[in-house]
C-alpha cells in the first residue's frame, strides 16, 4: 500500500507478480517548463503584467481620459508613446521568453535511450516516464533524476559532476544499487521513495526486488538531473523523479527582481511631479471658474456655448475641466523617460561585457552581465561582502608543512625562516628523525588513507577536468571532492607515501621502501560541515582495525587527549595566522568489540528510512571519540591576483569590506592581513565563542555588558571579528527585549569598523548578515561577491551580486547580476564603470525632469492668457515629438558616452568614488537645482515671448503673429535651450555627441520648416534665431 | 582551434566598445572664458543698441474709439441696438508720419485664444471641400446650422465673429476732406492665402454657396465680402484671413490696411486727419475696448523696446561677469590645471 508521503515506482513498469494488480501511478512527464508565456496567452498575460507597473498604468489612464473626455490634445499624443513603450517591452520580453522556449525545447527534445521491453529505443527526453530505464553515456547530462542500476565500470560506480547544480566541479562517486541482477530486462523491482523535495543531499529510499530483498538507498545512488556523467562509459538508471519534480527543477528559484536606488529616486521625483501636475490642474480649474464668474466672461457673444454645454451639470463640467488640464499638463511626466532609461541601461550594459580589461585569457571569457537594471548601483556600493575562499584566495591548495607530534616539518624548497625549536628542512624522502619514525609513518599513512580521493586513470589527454591535476612525476591525477584532500595526498607523496588507488575495497599505499601496503576500507564517515571532520575505518593486513580522522582543530581537539593537544595547538595557531588552512589528524585503534558495535550502528543507521542523518551523526560522534592526535597539516591557499590592491582601492573609495567565510578565524584573519584589509595599526575587536567564554568567566552576566570601549580617536581603524556561533547568538537570541538591542549594538559596532570579518559562517548566515546591513538605518547599498554555491544566498540577498567565474562551478555566476573572471576586475567594475553609470543615469533622470518641466510650464502659464480654456500652447506634433524626436537622442547619447572624468583617472583616484556616494546626484538638493532651473527657464521662455508679443507685428511687412506662432517661438527657444544646456553639460565630446546634438537641432529646424507651413517665411526664421540667441544667454 | 576560440570570446578591441572614442574635452580655463564673455557681451550690446535705436525710430499713434466717454464722438454708437452707425475720430500730426504707414485695429479683453473658440471652425470647409459645405463638422456648433437646418458657411464662432468695423481716413486739406487711399493687399499670411484657405473651384463662386447661409453675425455672404475686387472674396478675403489667424493674447492688434499709395507713399504729412468709422462691432458687453493704431515698421517689425533692452541687459551682464571673473582671477591666480 502506498503511503501519502512516498511514491512507489515499478522498475521498467513491470509489476511484481506477487503484489496486487498494478495500478499505474500517475506522475508528471519529464517536460521542463521555464518559459512564462505560450503563443496564446502571451498578449493578455504580458499586457496585464506591463500595466501592473504604476507608470504604465498612469499613462493608460491618461490615454483613456483623452479618448473619453473632450480634451485639448488628441489621444495620439499620449497613446503613441505608450504604444511604443508597451510594444518595445513586449518584444523584449517575448524574445527572452522565446529564448527560454528554445532552451526548454533543447532539453525536452533531446534524444535519450530508453530500455523498453528489452529493446533500446530512442526517445525525446520529455517523454521519459517515471519507471523507465534510461541509458546515459559519458559526458551526457542526466535527463531526469535516476537511480543508478548498472554502470560500465567494474567497481559498480560512476562519476558525476554536479557543477550545474551546486557548483562543485569535482567528480563525485555514485554507486549502483547493491546486488542487483545484471539482466535489467528481467529485473522487476519496486522502489519506494519519498515525494519530491528540493534538498539535493537528502534522499531516502528502499529498493525491493519482488523476492523479499530490501536495499536502502541514499543520495549516493541517486543521479540528479542536470549533473553530468564523467569518466564512465555508460550507465543505466531508473527514473524516479521527472520533469518539474526533479530536484533541479524544485531548486530552481526565479531570481527576485532587484530594484536600484536610482529607480526609487525616480519614483520619489515622480511623486513630486505628480503633485505639481495635480496642483497645476487644480489651480487652473479654480481660476477658470473664478474668472468665468465675472460678468461677460463666461459666454461672450463671439463665443457662444452649445446647447449641450449649457445643459451639463456644473460639477461634472468642473471635473472634466480638471481632467482636461491633467491631460494638457501630463507631459510633465514623460513616458519616454522610462523608455530612455531602459534603453540606456540595456545598451550601457554592453560596455561591461565588451570591456577587454575584463577578459581573462585563462578561462577565455570576459565579464557577463545578467541584469542591466543595476548598472548604476555599481557606483553606489557602501558595503562589500566578500567570500574568502576562491574569491580573495585562489582555492589552489599547496601542501606547505606539517607538524607531527609537536615537531614541525617543512618541505625543503620553501625557504621561509623557521623559529628555533622547529625542525628545519628535511630531504624529500627523509624526514628528520625527531618525532620518531613510527609517528611519522603513522601520520603519513593517515594522510594516505583518510580521504575520498580517487586516482584518475592515465587515459592520456581527454578530460583534464576537475581537480584531477596531473602530476608530472607519474602521469596520474587525483579526483577529490575538495582541493585540500588532493593537496594532502600529494603532500604525503612528497614524503614518500604514495596513494595508489582503490582496488575493490582495498586501498593501496606505497610506502617509503616502495612496498605496497593494502588496507581494507571498511567505512567512510563522510565529511560534513557541521562535524567539520571526516574519518575512515580501515583494516590492516595484520588484522588491526583503525580509524583515521582528520578535521578542523576545533572539532578534533575535544576528541583527543589534552596533553597531545597542547603540543600541537601552537603550531596550528601559528600556521593559521600565516594564512594557511590547517587540519588536524588523529587516529584510534579499534578493538573488535568496538568495531562490531560501530559497524552494526552504521549499517542500521544507513538502512533507516527516517532521520537517517541524525542517526548516522550519532554513530559518527560515538565512534570518533577518544582518539589520539598525531599531527597537523598546513595547506596554503594563494591570494588572488591583485587582491590586496583591489581591497585597498575599495576601502579608499569609502566602501566597507566585510569578509564572510566558512573558514576558521585564524586563517581568515591572516588572509585579511595579507589583503591589507587589516593593517598593522588596526585595532582588532574579537567577538567569538572563545572570547565569550573568557568574559563569561570574569563577568558572568552577559558578554554584552562588558563596558563598551570608547572609540578612542577618529583616526584609529578598527577591525571586528565575529564567528558564526556568536553571530547566531546575536541574531537569533531569545525574543526578549534585549535581543533587538544586541542586534543594533552589533550593527553599530560593525558600522564603526573599517573591516569586519565573519568566520565560520553557514551560507544562510551570510545572507542574514547582508540582510541585516541592507535593512539598517540609511539602507546602504550592499554588494556581495563570491564564487561558490555557498555564496549564492548572499549574492541573491545583496543589492548587487557579483559572481566570480572561478573553479567552483557556475552556480554563483548564474545567480549573480554581474560575473567577472577575477577579483581584480571588481576595481574597474565599481570605480570605473559603476561611477560612470551612476553619473550618467543620474544626469539622465534629472535632465529629463528638467526638460519636461520647462516644456510644460509655458503651457501652464498660457492658460492665464487664454481664459483657462485648456488651449495648448504648442502644436500637437510638437507635443508628441518633443520627447521622442527633438530632445531624446542627445541625452541618450550623452548618457551612454559621457565620461566627466576619464576611466583611468577614476581608477587611479579611488576617493573620487566618494563624490557620488549616497546617491549624491539624485538627492533633493540637485533635484531642487534642476527643478528651479526648469522653472526659471520656463518662466523666461514664456514671458520673454509674452513681452515680445506686446506688439505682435514682428516682420517688416507689418503682418501680425498669431497664437501658433507664439507657441512655435517658445518651442523653438525651448528645444535650442535644453539641447544647448546638455551641450554645456557634456564634458566628453565624441563624434557621436556632435552628430546627435547638432543633428537633432537641424532635424528640428528641418521638420518645423515643412510642418504645416507654420514656418514658411525666411525672415521669420531669422527673427527667431536672433531671439533664441538672446534667450540662450539669459539662461 | 584554440586561437579560434580566443577570437570568438575576446571582446572587440575597438575604440567604441572600449569607451575610448577620441573625444574633445573642453577645458573652461580663464583664458577662454573671460575673453569669451567679453566678446559675447559686446556683441549683444551691439545688437541691443541696434534694436533699441530701430525701435526708437518707429512712430506709433494709438486711438481708442470704443466710445466709453461721453465726449467721444463714438459714444453715440456704443449702444449695440444702433445699427449702421458711423462716427469719426479726429487727430492731427505735427510732423510727417514716415511711411509706409501701417493701419491696425486693436481689441482688448478679447479672447481669441480660447480653445472652444479656436476649434470652432471647419478646416475642410475652409480649404474648399464642398462636402463640408453641406455638413459642417460639429465643432462649429452652435454655428453649424441655422434655425432652419441650413448649413452655415463659413461655420463656427471664429468666422462668425469676424471684425466688421470699417474705416476711411481723410486728410483735412483747406477744409476739404481728401481720402487717404488704403492698400488691402498682402496683409494676410502667405501660407493662409496660398495654402490653408482655398475657395471651391466653382465659377461663379456664388454657386458654391447654394443651399448654405451666411454666418448670422455677418451682413454680407462670404462671396460678397469685397465688391470692388472679385478675387478678394470667399475664404481668401484678406480681412477674413487676418481675422482667422487667431491672436495669441487677449489684447491684440490686427493689420487692417497699408498706406502706400499716391501722395501718402512716403508717409502721412503733417496736418489734420479725420477717421470715419463704420461702427458695427460690439465689445462693451464683455468689457472690451477697440482702438486703431498707425505705425511704421523697421527691419525688426513694429515698435517693441523689449528685445533691445533684453539684449542690452544680457550683454552688460556678460561684461560685468567677465570683469568680476577677471578680478577674481587676478586676485587668486588659479593655476591653469586646477
Amino acid at each position: 500500500s502506498r503511503k501519502v508521503d512516498s511514491r512507489t515506482i515499478y522498475v521498467g513498469h513491470r509489476p511484481c507478480p506477487t503484489t496486487e494488480a498494478l495500478i499505474p501511478p500517475k506522475f508528471c512527464d519529464n517536460r521542463i517548463v521555464s518559459s512564462k508565456y505560450t503563443v496564446w496567452n502571451f498578449l493578455p498575460k504580458n499586457l496585464f503584467e506591463q500595466f501592473r507597473r504604476i507608470a504604465n498604468f498612469y499613462f493608460l489612464i491618461i490615454f483613456l481620459v483623452q479618448v473619453i473626455v473632450d480634451t485639448p490634445t488628441s489621444p495620439v499624443t499620449s497613446g503613441l508613446p505608450l504604444f511604443f513603450v508597451i510594444t518595445v517591452t513586449a518584444i523584449k520580453q517575448g524574445y527572452e521568453d522565446w529564448l527560454r522556449h528554445k532552451a526548454d525545447n533543447e532539453v525536452n527534445k533531446y534524444l535519450v535511450t530508453v530500455l523498453e521491453d528489452g529493446r533500446r529505443a530512442r526517445k525525446e527526453s520529455e517523454k521519459i516516464k517515471v519507471g523507465d530505464v534510461v541509458e546515459v553515456v559519458e559526458d551526457e547530462t542526466f535527463p531526469c533524476d535516476l537511480i543508478l542500476l548498472q554502470s560500465s565500470r567494474e567497481d559498480e560506480t560512476c562519476f558525476v559532476t554536479t557543477a550545474s547544480l551546486d557548483g562543485e566541479s569535482n567528480h563525485k562517486t555514485h554507486y549502483t544499487v547493491p546486488d542487483t541482477e545484471k539482466n535489467l530486462e528481467s529485473l522487476s523491482a519496486t522502489i519506494e521513495c519519498e515525494q519530491p523535495q528540493p534538498d539535493l543531499y537528502k534522499f531516502v529510499t528502499v529498493f525491493s526486488r519482488c523476492v523479499v530483498f530490501f536495499r536502502s538507498l541514499g543520495p549516493e545512488n541517486l543521479l540528479l538531473k542536470g549533473a553530468t556523467l564523467k569518466n564512465t562509459q555508460k550507465i543505466y538508471g531508473v527514473a524516479v523523479y521527472s520533469g518539474m519534480e526533479t530536484k533541479m527543477a524544485l531548486n530552481y528559484q526565479g531570481k527576485s527582481q532587484k530594484r536600484s536606488a536610482v529607480e526609487k529616486s525616480i519614483n520619489a521625483f515622480l511623486l513630486v511631479y505628480l503633485c505639481i501636475l495635480v496642483s497645476k490642474a487644480l489651480v487652473c480649474t479654480t481660476l477658470k471658474y473664478v474668472w468665468q464668474s465675472r460678468p461677460g466672461q463666461d459666454e461672450p457673444w463671439y463665443n457662444q456655448k452649445t446647447q449641450k454645454e449649457k445643459d451639463t451639470n456644473l460639477y461634472l463640467k468642473m471635473f472634466t475641466d480638471f481632467l482636461s488640464f491633467m491631460v494638457l499638463f501630463n507631459f510633465i511626466i514623460p513616458v519616454s523617460m522610462y523608455v530612455t532609461v531602459e534603453m540606456q541601461k540595456f545598451l550601457g550594459s554592453f560596455f561591461i561585457s565588451w570591456d577587454k580589461d575584463f577578459f581573462d585569457p585563462e578561462i577565455q571569457e570576459g565579464a557577463l552581465v545578467n541584469t542591466s537594471d543595476l548598472n548604476e548601483e555599481l557606483g553606489q556600493v557602501e558595503y562589500v561582502f566578500t567570500d574568502k575562499t576562491g574569491t580573495l584566495t585562489q582555492n589552489n591548495m599547496e601542501f606547505i608543512e606539517c607538524c607531527i607530534d609537536g615537531f614541525q616539518y617543512k618541505y625543503a624548497d620553501s625557504g621561509t625562516e623557521l623559529d628555533g625549536f622547529c625542525v628545519t628542512d628535511g630531504p624529500v624522502s627523509m624526514l628528520q628523525q625527531k618525532a620518531g619514525r613510527e609517528k611519522e609513518e603513522l601520520f603519513l599513512r593517515a594522510l594516505c588513507l583518510c580521504h575520498t580521493v580517487q586516482v584518475k586513470e592515465a587515459t592520456g589527454q581527454g578530460d583534464g577536468v576537475g581537480d584531477g591535476m596531473i602530476h608530472p612525476a607519474d602521469l596520474r591525477g587525483f579526483i577529490a571532492s575538495s582541493p585540500d584532500e588532493v593537496a594532502l595526498v600529494k603532500g604525503a607523496m612528497k614524503y614518500g607515501f604514495k596513494f595508489l588507488g582503490m582496488e575493490s575495497k582495498n586501498m593501496r599505499v606505497m610506502n617509503r621502501n616502495n612496498d605496497v601496503e593494502t588496507y581494507e576500507l571498511l567505512h567512510v564517515l563522510n565529511f560534513d560541515p557541521v562535524r567539520r571532520r571526516m574519518s575512515v575505518i580501515v583494516r590492516t593486513k595484520s588484522g588491526d582495525t583503525m580509524l583515521f580522522c582528520k578535521g578542523a582543530d576545533s572539532s578534533i581537539f575535544p576528541r583527543v587527549r589534552q596533553e597531545e593537544v597542547d603540543r600541537i595547538r601552537m603550531h596550528v595557531e601559528r600556521n593559521a595566522t600565516e594564512g594557511y588552512r590547517t587540519l588536524c589528524v588523529a587516529y584510534k585503534l579499534l578493538s573488535s568489540e568496538e568495531y562490531d558495535q560501530a559497524d552494526t550502528g552504521l549499517r542500521e543507521a544507513k538502512l533507516a528510512l527516517q532521520d537517517r542523518e541524525e542517526k548516522l551523526m550519532a554513530v559518527y560522534n560515538q565512534v570518533e571519540t577518544g582518539m589520539s592526535l598525531i599531527g597537523a597539516t598546513a595547506v596554503e591557499d594563494r591570494l588572488q591576483e591583485e587582491a590586496a590592491e583591489t581591497m585597498e582601492a575599495l576601502q579608499g573609495a569609502g566602501m566597507k569590506v566585510w569578509v564572510l567565510t566558512g573558514d576558521k578565524m585564524e586563517t581568515a584573519k591572516s588572509t585579511c592581513y595579507a589583503c591589507r584589509l587589516f593593517q598593522r595599526s588596526t585595532e582588532l575587536l574579537e567577538l567569538t565563542v572563545r572570547t565569550l567564554h573568557s568574559w563569561a568567566k570574569s563577568k558572568p552576566v552577559s558578554a554584552f555588558s562588558v563596558p563598551p570601549r570608547s572609540w578612542s580617536s577618529a583616526n584609529q581603524d578598527y577591525g571586528f571579528i565575529i564567528d558564526g556561533a556568536t553571530l547566531s547568538l546575536v541574531l537569533n537570541s531569545s525574543p526578549d527585549s534585549n535581543s533587538s538591542c544586541y542586534k543594533s549594538l552589533f550593527l553599530q559596532i560593525c558600522q564603526n569598523c573599517t573591516t569586519v570579518l565573519c568566520c565560520r559562517m553557514a551560507p544562510l548566515q551570510k545572507a542574514q548578515i547582508v540582510k541585516m546591513v541592507k535593512n539598517s538605518k540609511g539602507s546602504p547599498i550592499t554588494l556581495s561577491i563570491g564564487d561558490g554555491a555557498n555564496d549564492v544566498s548572499m549574492i541573491l540577498e545583496a543589492h548587487v551580486g557579483i559572481g566570480i567565474k572561478g573553479r567552483e562551478g557556475r552556480q554563483a555566476v548564474r545567480n549573480s547580476d554581474y560575473a567577472i573572471p577575477k577579483l581584480k576586475h571588481l576595481k574597474k567594475l565599481l570605480l570605473g564603470h559603476g561611477h560612470l553609470y551612476y553619473v550618467r543615469i543620474a544626469h539622465l533622470v534629472q535632465y529629463f525632469f528638467y526638460k519636461n518641466l520647462c516644456f510644460i510650464l509655458p503651457q501652464f502659464l498660457y492658460q492665464f492668457f487664454c481664459g483657462y480654456s485648456q488651449q495648448p500652447l504648442y502644436d500637437a506634433a510638437y507635443l508628441t515629438m518633443y520627447n521622442i524626436c527633438f530632445t531624446s537622442m542627445p541625452i541618450l547619447a550623452n548618457s551612454l558616452l559621457e565620461q566627466h572624468i576619464c576611466m583611468e583617472v577614476l581608477m587611479d583616484n579611488a576617493a573620487l568614488y566618494r563624490d557620488v556616494a549616497k546617491n549624491a546626484m539624485l538627492r533633493w538638493g540637485p533635484f531642487l537645482y534642476w527643478t528651479l532651473l526648469g522653472v526659471y527657464q520656463g518662466l523666461l521662455f514664456f514671458f520673454g515671448v509674452r513681452f515680445l508679443f506686446s506688439n505682435p507685428a514682428l516682420q517688416d511687412n507689418g503682418q501680425v503673429f498669431g497664437n501658433w506662432s507664439y507657441g512655435t517661438i517658445v518651442f523653438t527657444v525651448l528645444v535650442f535651450t535644453v539641447t544647448l544646456k546638455l551641450a554645456m553639460d557634456t564634458r566628453h565630446w565624441t563624434w557621436i555627441n556632435h552628430f546627435v546634438i547638432w543633428g537633432s537641432l537641424a532635424f528640428y529646424m528641418f521638420f518645423s520648416f515643412f510642418w504645416g507651413g507654420i514656418i514658411c517665411n525666411q525672415k521669420r526664421v531669422k527673427q527667431i534665431k536672433i531671439y533664441i540667441l538672446s534667450l540662450r544667454f539669459v539662461t | 582551434m584554440k586561437e579560434e576560440l580566443e577570437t570568438a570570446n575576446r571582446p572587440d578591441n575597438t575604440a567604441f566598445t572600449q569607451q575610448r572614442l577620441p573625444a574633445w574635452q573642453p577645458m573652461l580655463s580663464a583664458g577662454i572664458v573671460i575673453p569669451g564673455f567679453v566678446l559675447i557681451g559686446l556683441a549683444f550690446i551691439g545688437i541691443g543698441v541696434a534694436l533699441f535705436i530701430a525701435s526708437q525710430n518707429i512712430t506709433v499713434l494709438e486711438k481708442d474709439y470704443t466710445g466709453v466717454e461721453i465726449t467721444s464722438d463714438c459714444y453715440k454708437c456704443s449702444n449695440p441696438s444702433d445699427k449702421n452707425c458711423t462716427c469719426k475720430l479726429d487727430f492731427s500730426l505735427s510732423n510727417l508720419f514716415e511711411g509706409p504707414v501701417f493701419f491696425y485695429y486693436g481689441l482688448s479683453n478679447y479672447f481669441q485664444s480660447q480653445r472652444s473658440y479656436g476649434v470652432s471652425k471647419d478646416d475642410y470647409q475652409l480649404s474648399g471641400d464642398l462636402d463640408y459645405f453641406k455638413t459642417p463638422i460639429s465643432a462649429c456648433s452652435p454655428y453649424q446650422y441655422d434655425a432652419n437646418q441650413n448649413p452655415i458657411v463659413p461655420c463656427g464662432s471664429l468666422a462668425n465673429s469676424m471684425f466688421n468695423d470699417t474705416f476711411k481716413l481723410y486728410q483735412i486739406v483747406n477744409g476739404t476732406k481728401k481720402l487717404v487711399p488704403f492698400d488691402g493687399k498682402g496683409i494676410a499670411w502667405w501660407t493662409d492665402y496660398n495654402i490653408k484657405y482655398r475657395n471651391p473651384s466653382v465659377t461663379p463662386l456664388k454657386n458654391a454657396f447654394n443651399g448654405t447661409v451666411k454666418p448670422p453675425f455677418w451682413s454680407k455672404p462670404a462671396y460678397e465680402l469685397d465688391t470692388s475686387d472679385p478675387s478678394n472674396n470667399g475664404f481668401v478675403n484678406q480681412d477674413f484671413l487676418v481675422w482667422m489667424r487667431r491672436a495669441a493674447l487677449p489684447d491684440f492688434r490686427k493689420l487692417y490696411r497699408r498706406i502706400t499709395e499716391g501722395d501718402y507713399a512716403s508717409g502721412l504729412p503733417a496736418g489734420n486727419y479725420s477717421l470715419e468709422i463704420g461702427y458695427n462691432y460690439p465689445v462693451l458687453s464683455f468689457g472690451g475696448r477697440k482702438k486703431v493704431v498707425f505705425s511704421n515698421v523697421s527691419w525688426m517689425g513694429g515698435k517693441n523696446q523689449f528685445l533691445g533692452i533684453a539684449y542690452l541687459v544680457v550683454g552688460s551682464l556678460c561684461v560685468v561677469m567677465s570683469t568680476v571673473m577677471l578680478i577674481v582671477y587676478a586676485k587668486f591666480k588659479f593655476p591653469e590645471d586646477d
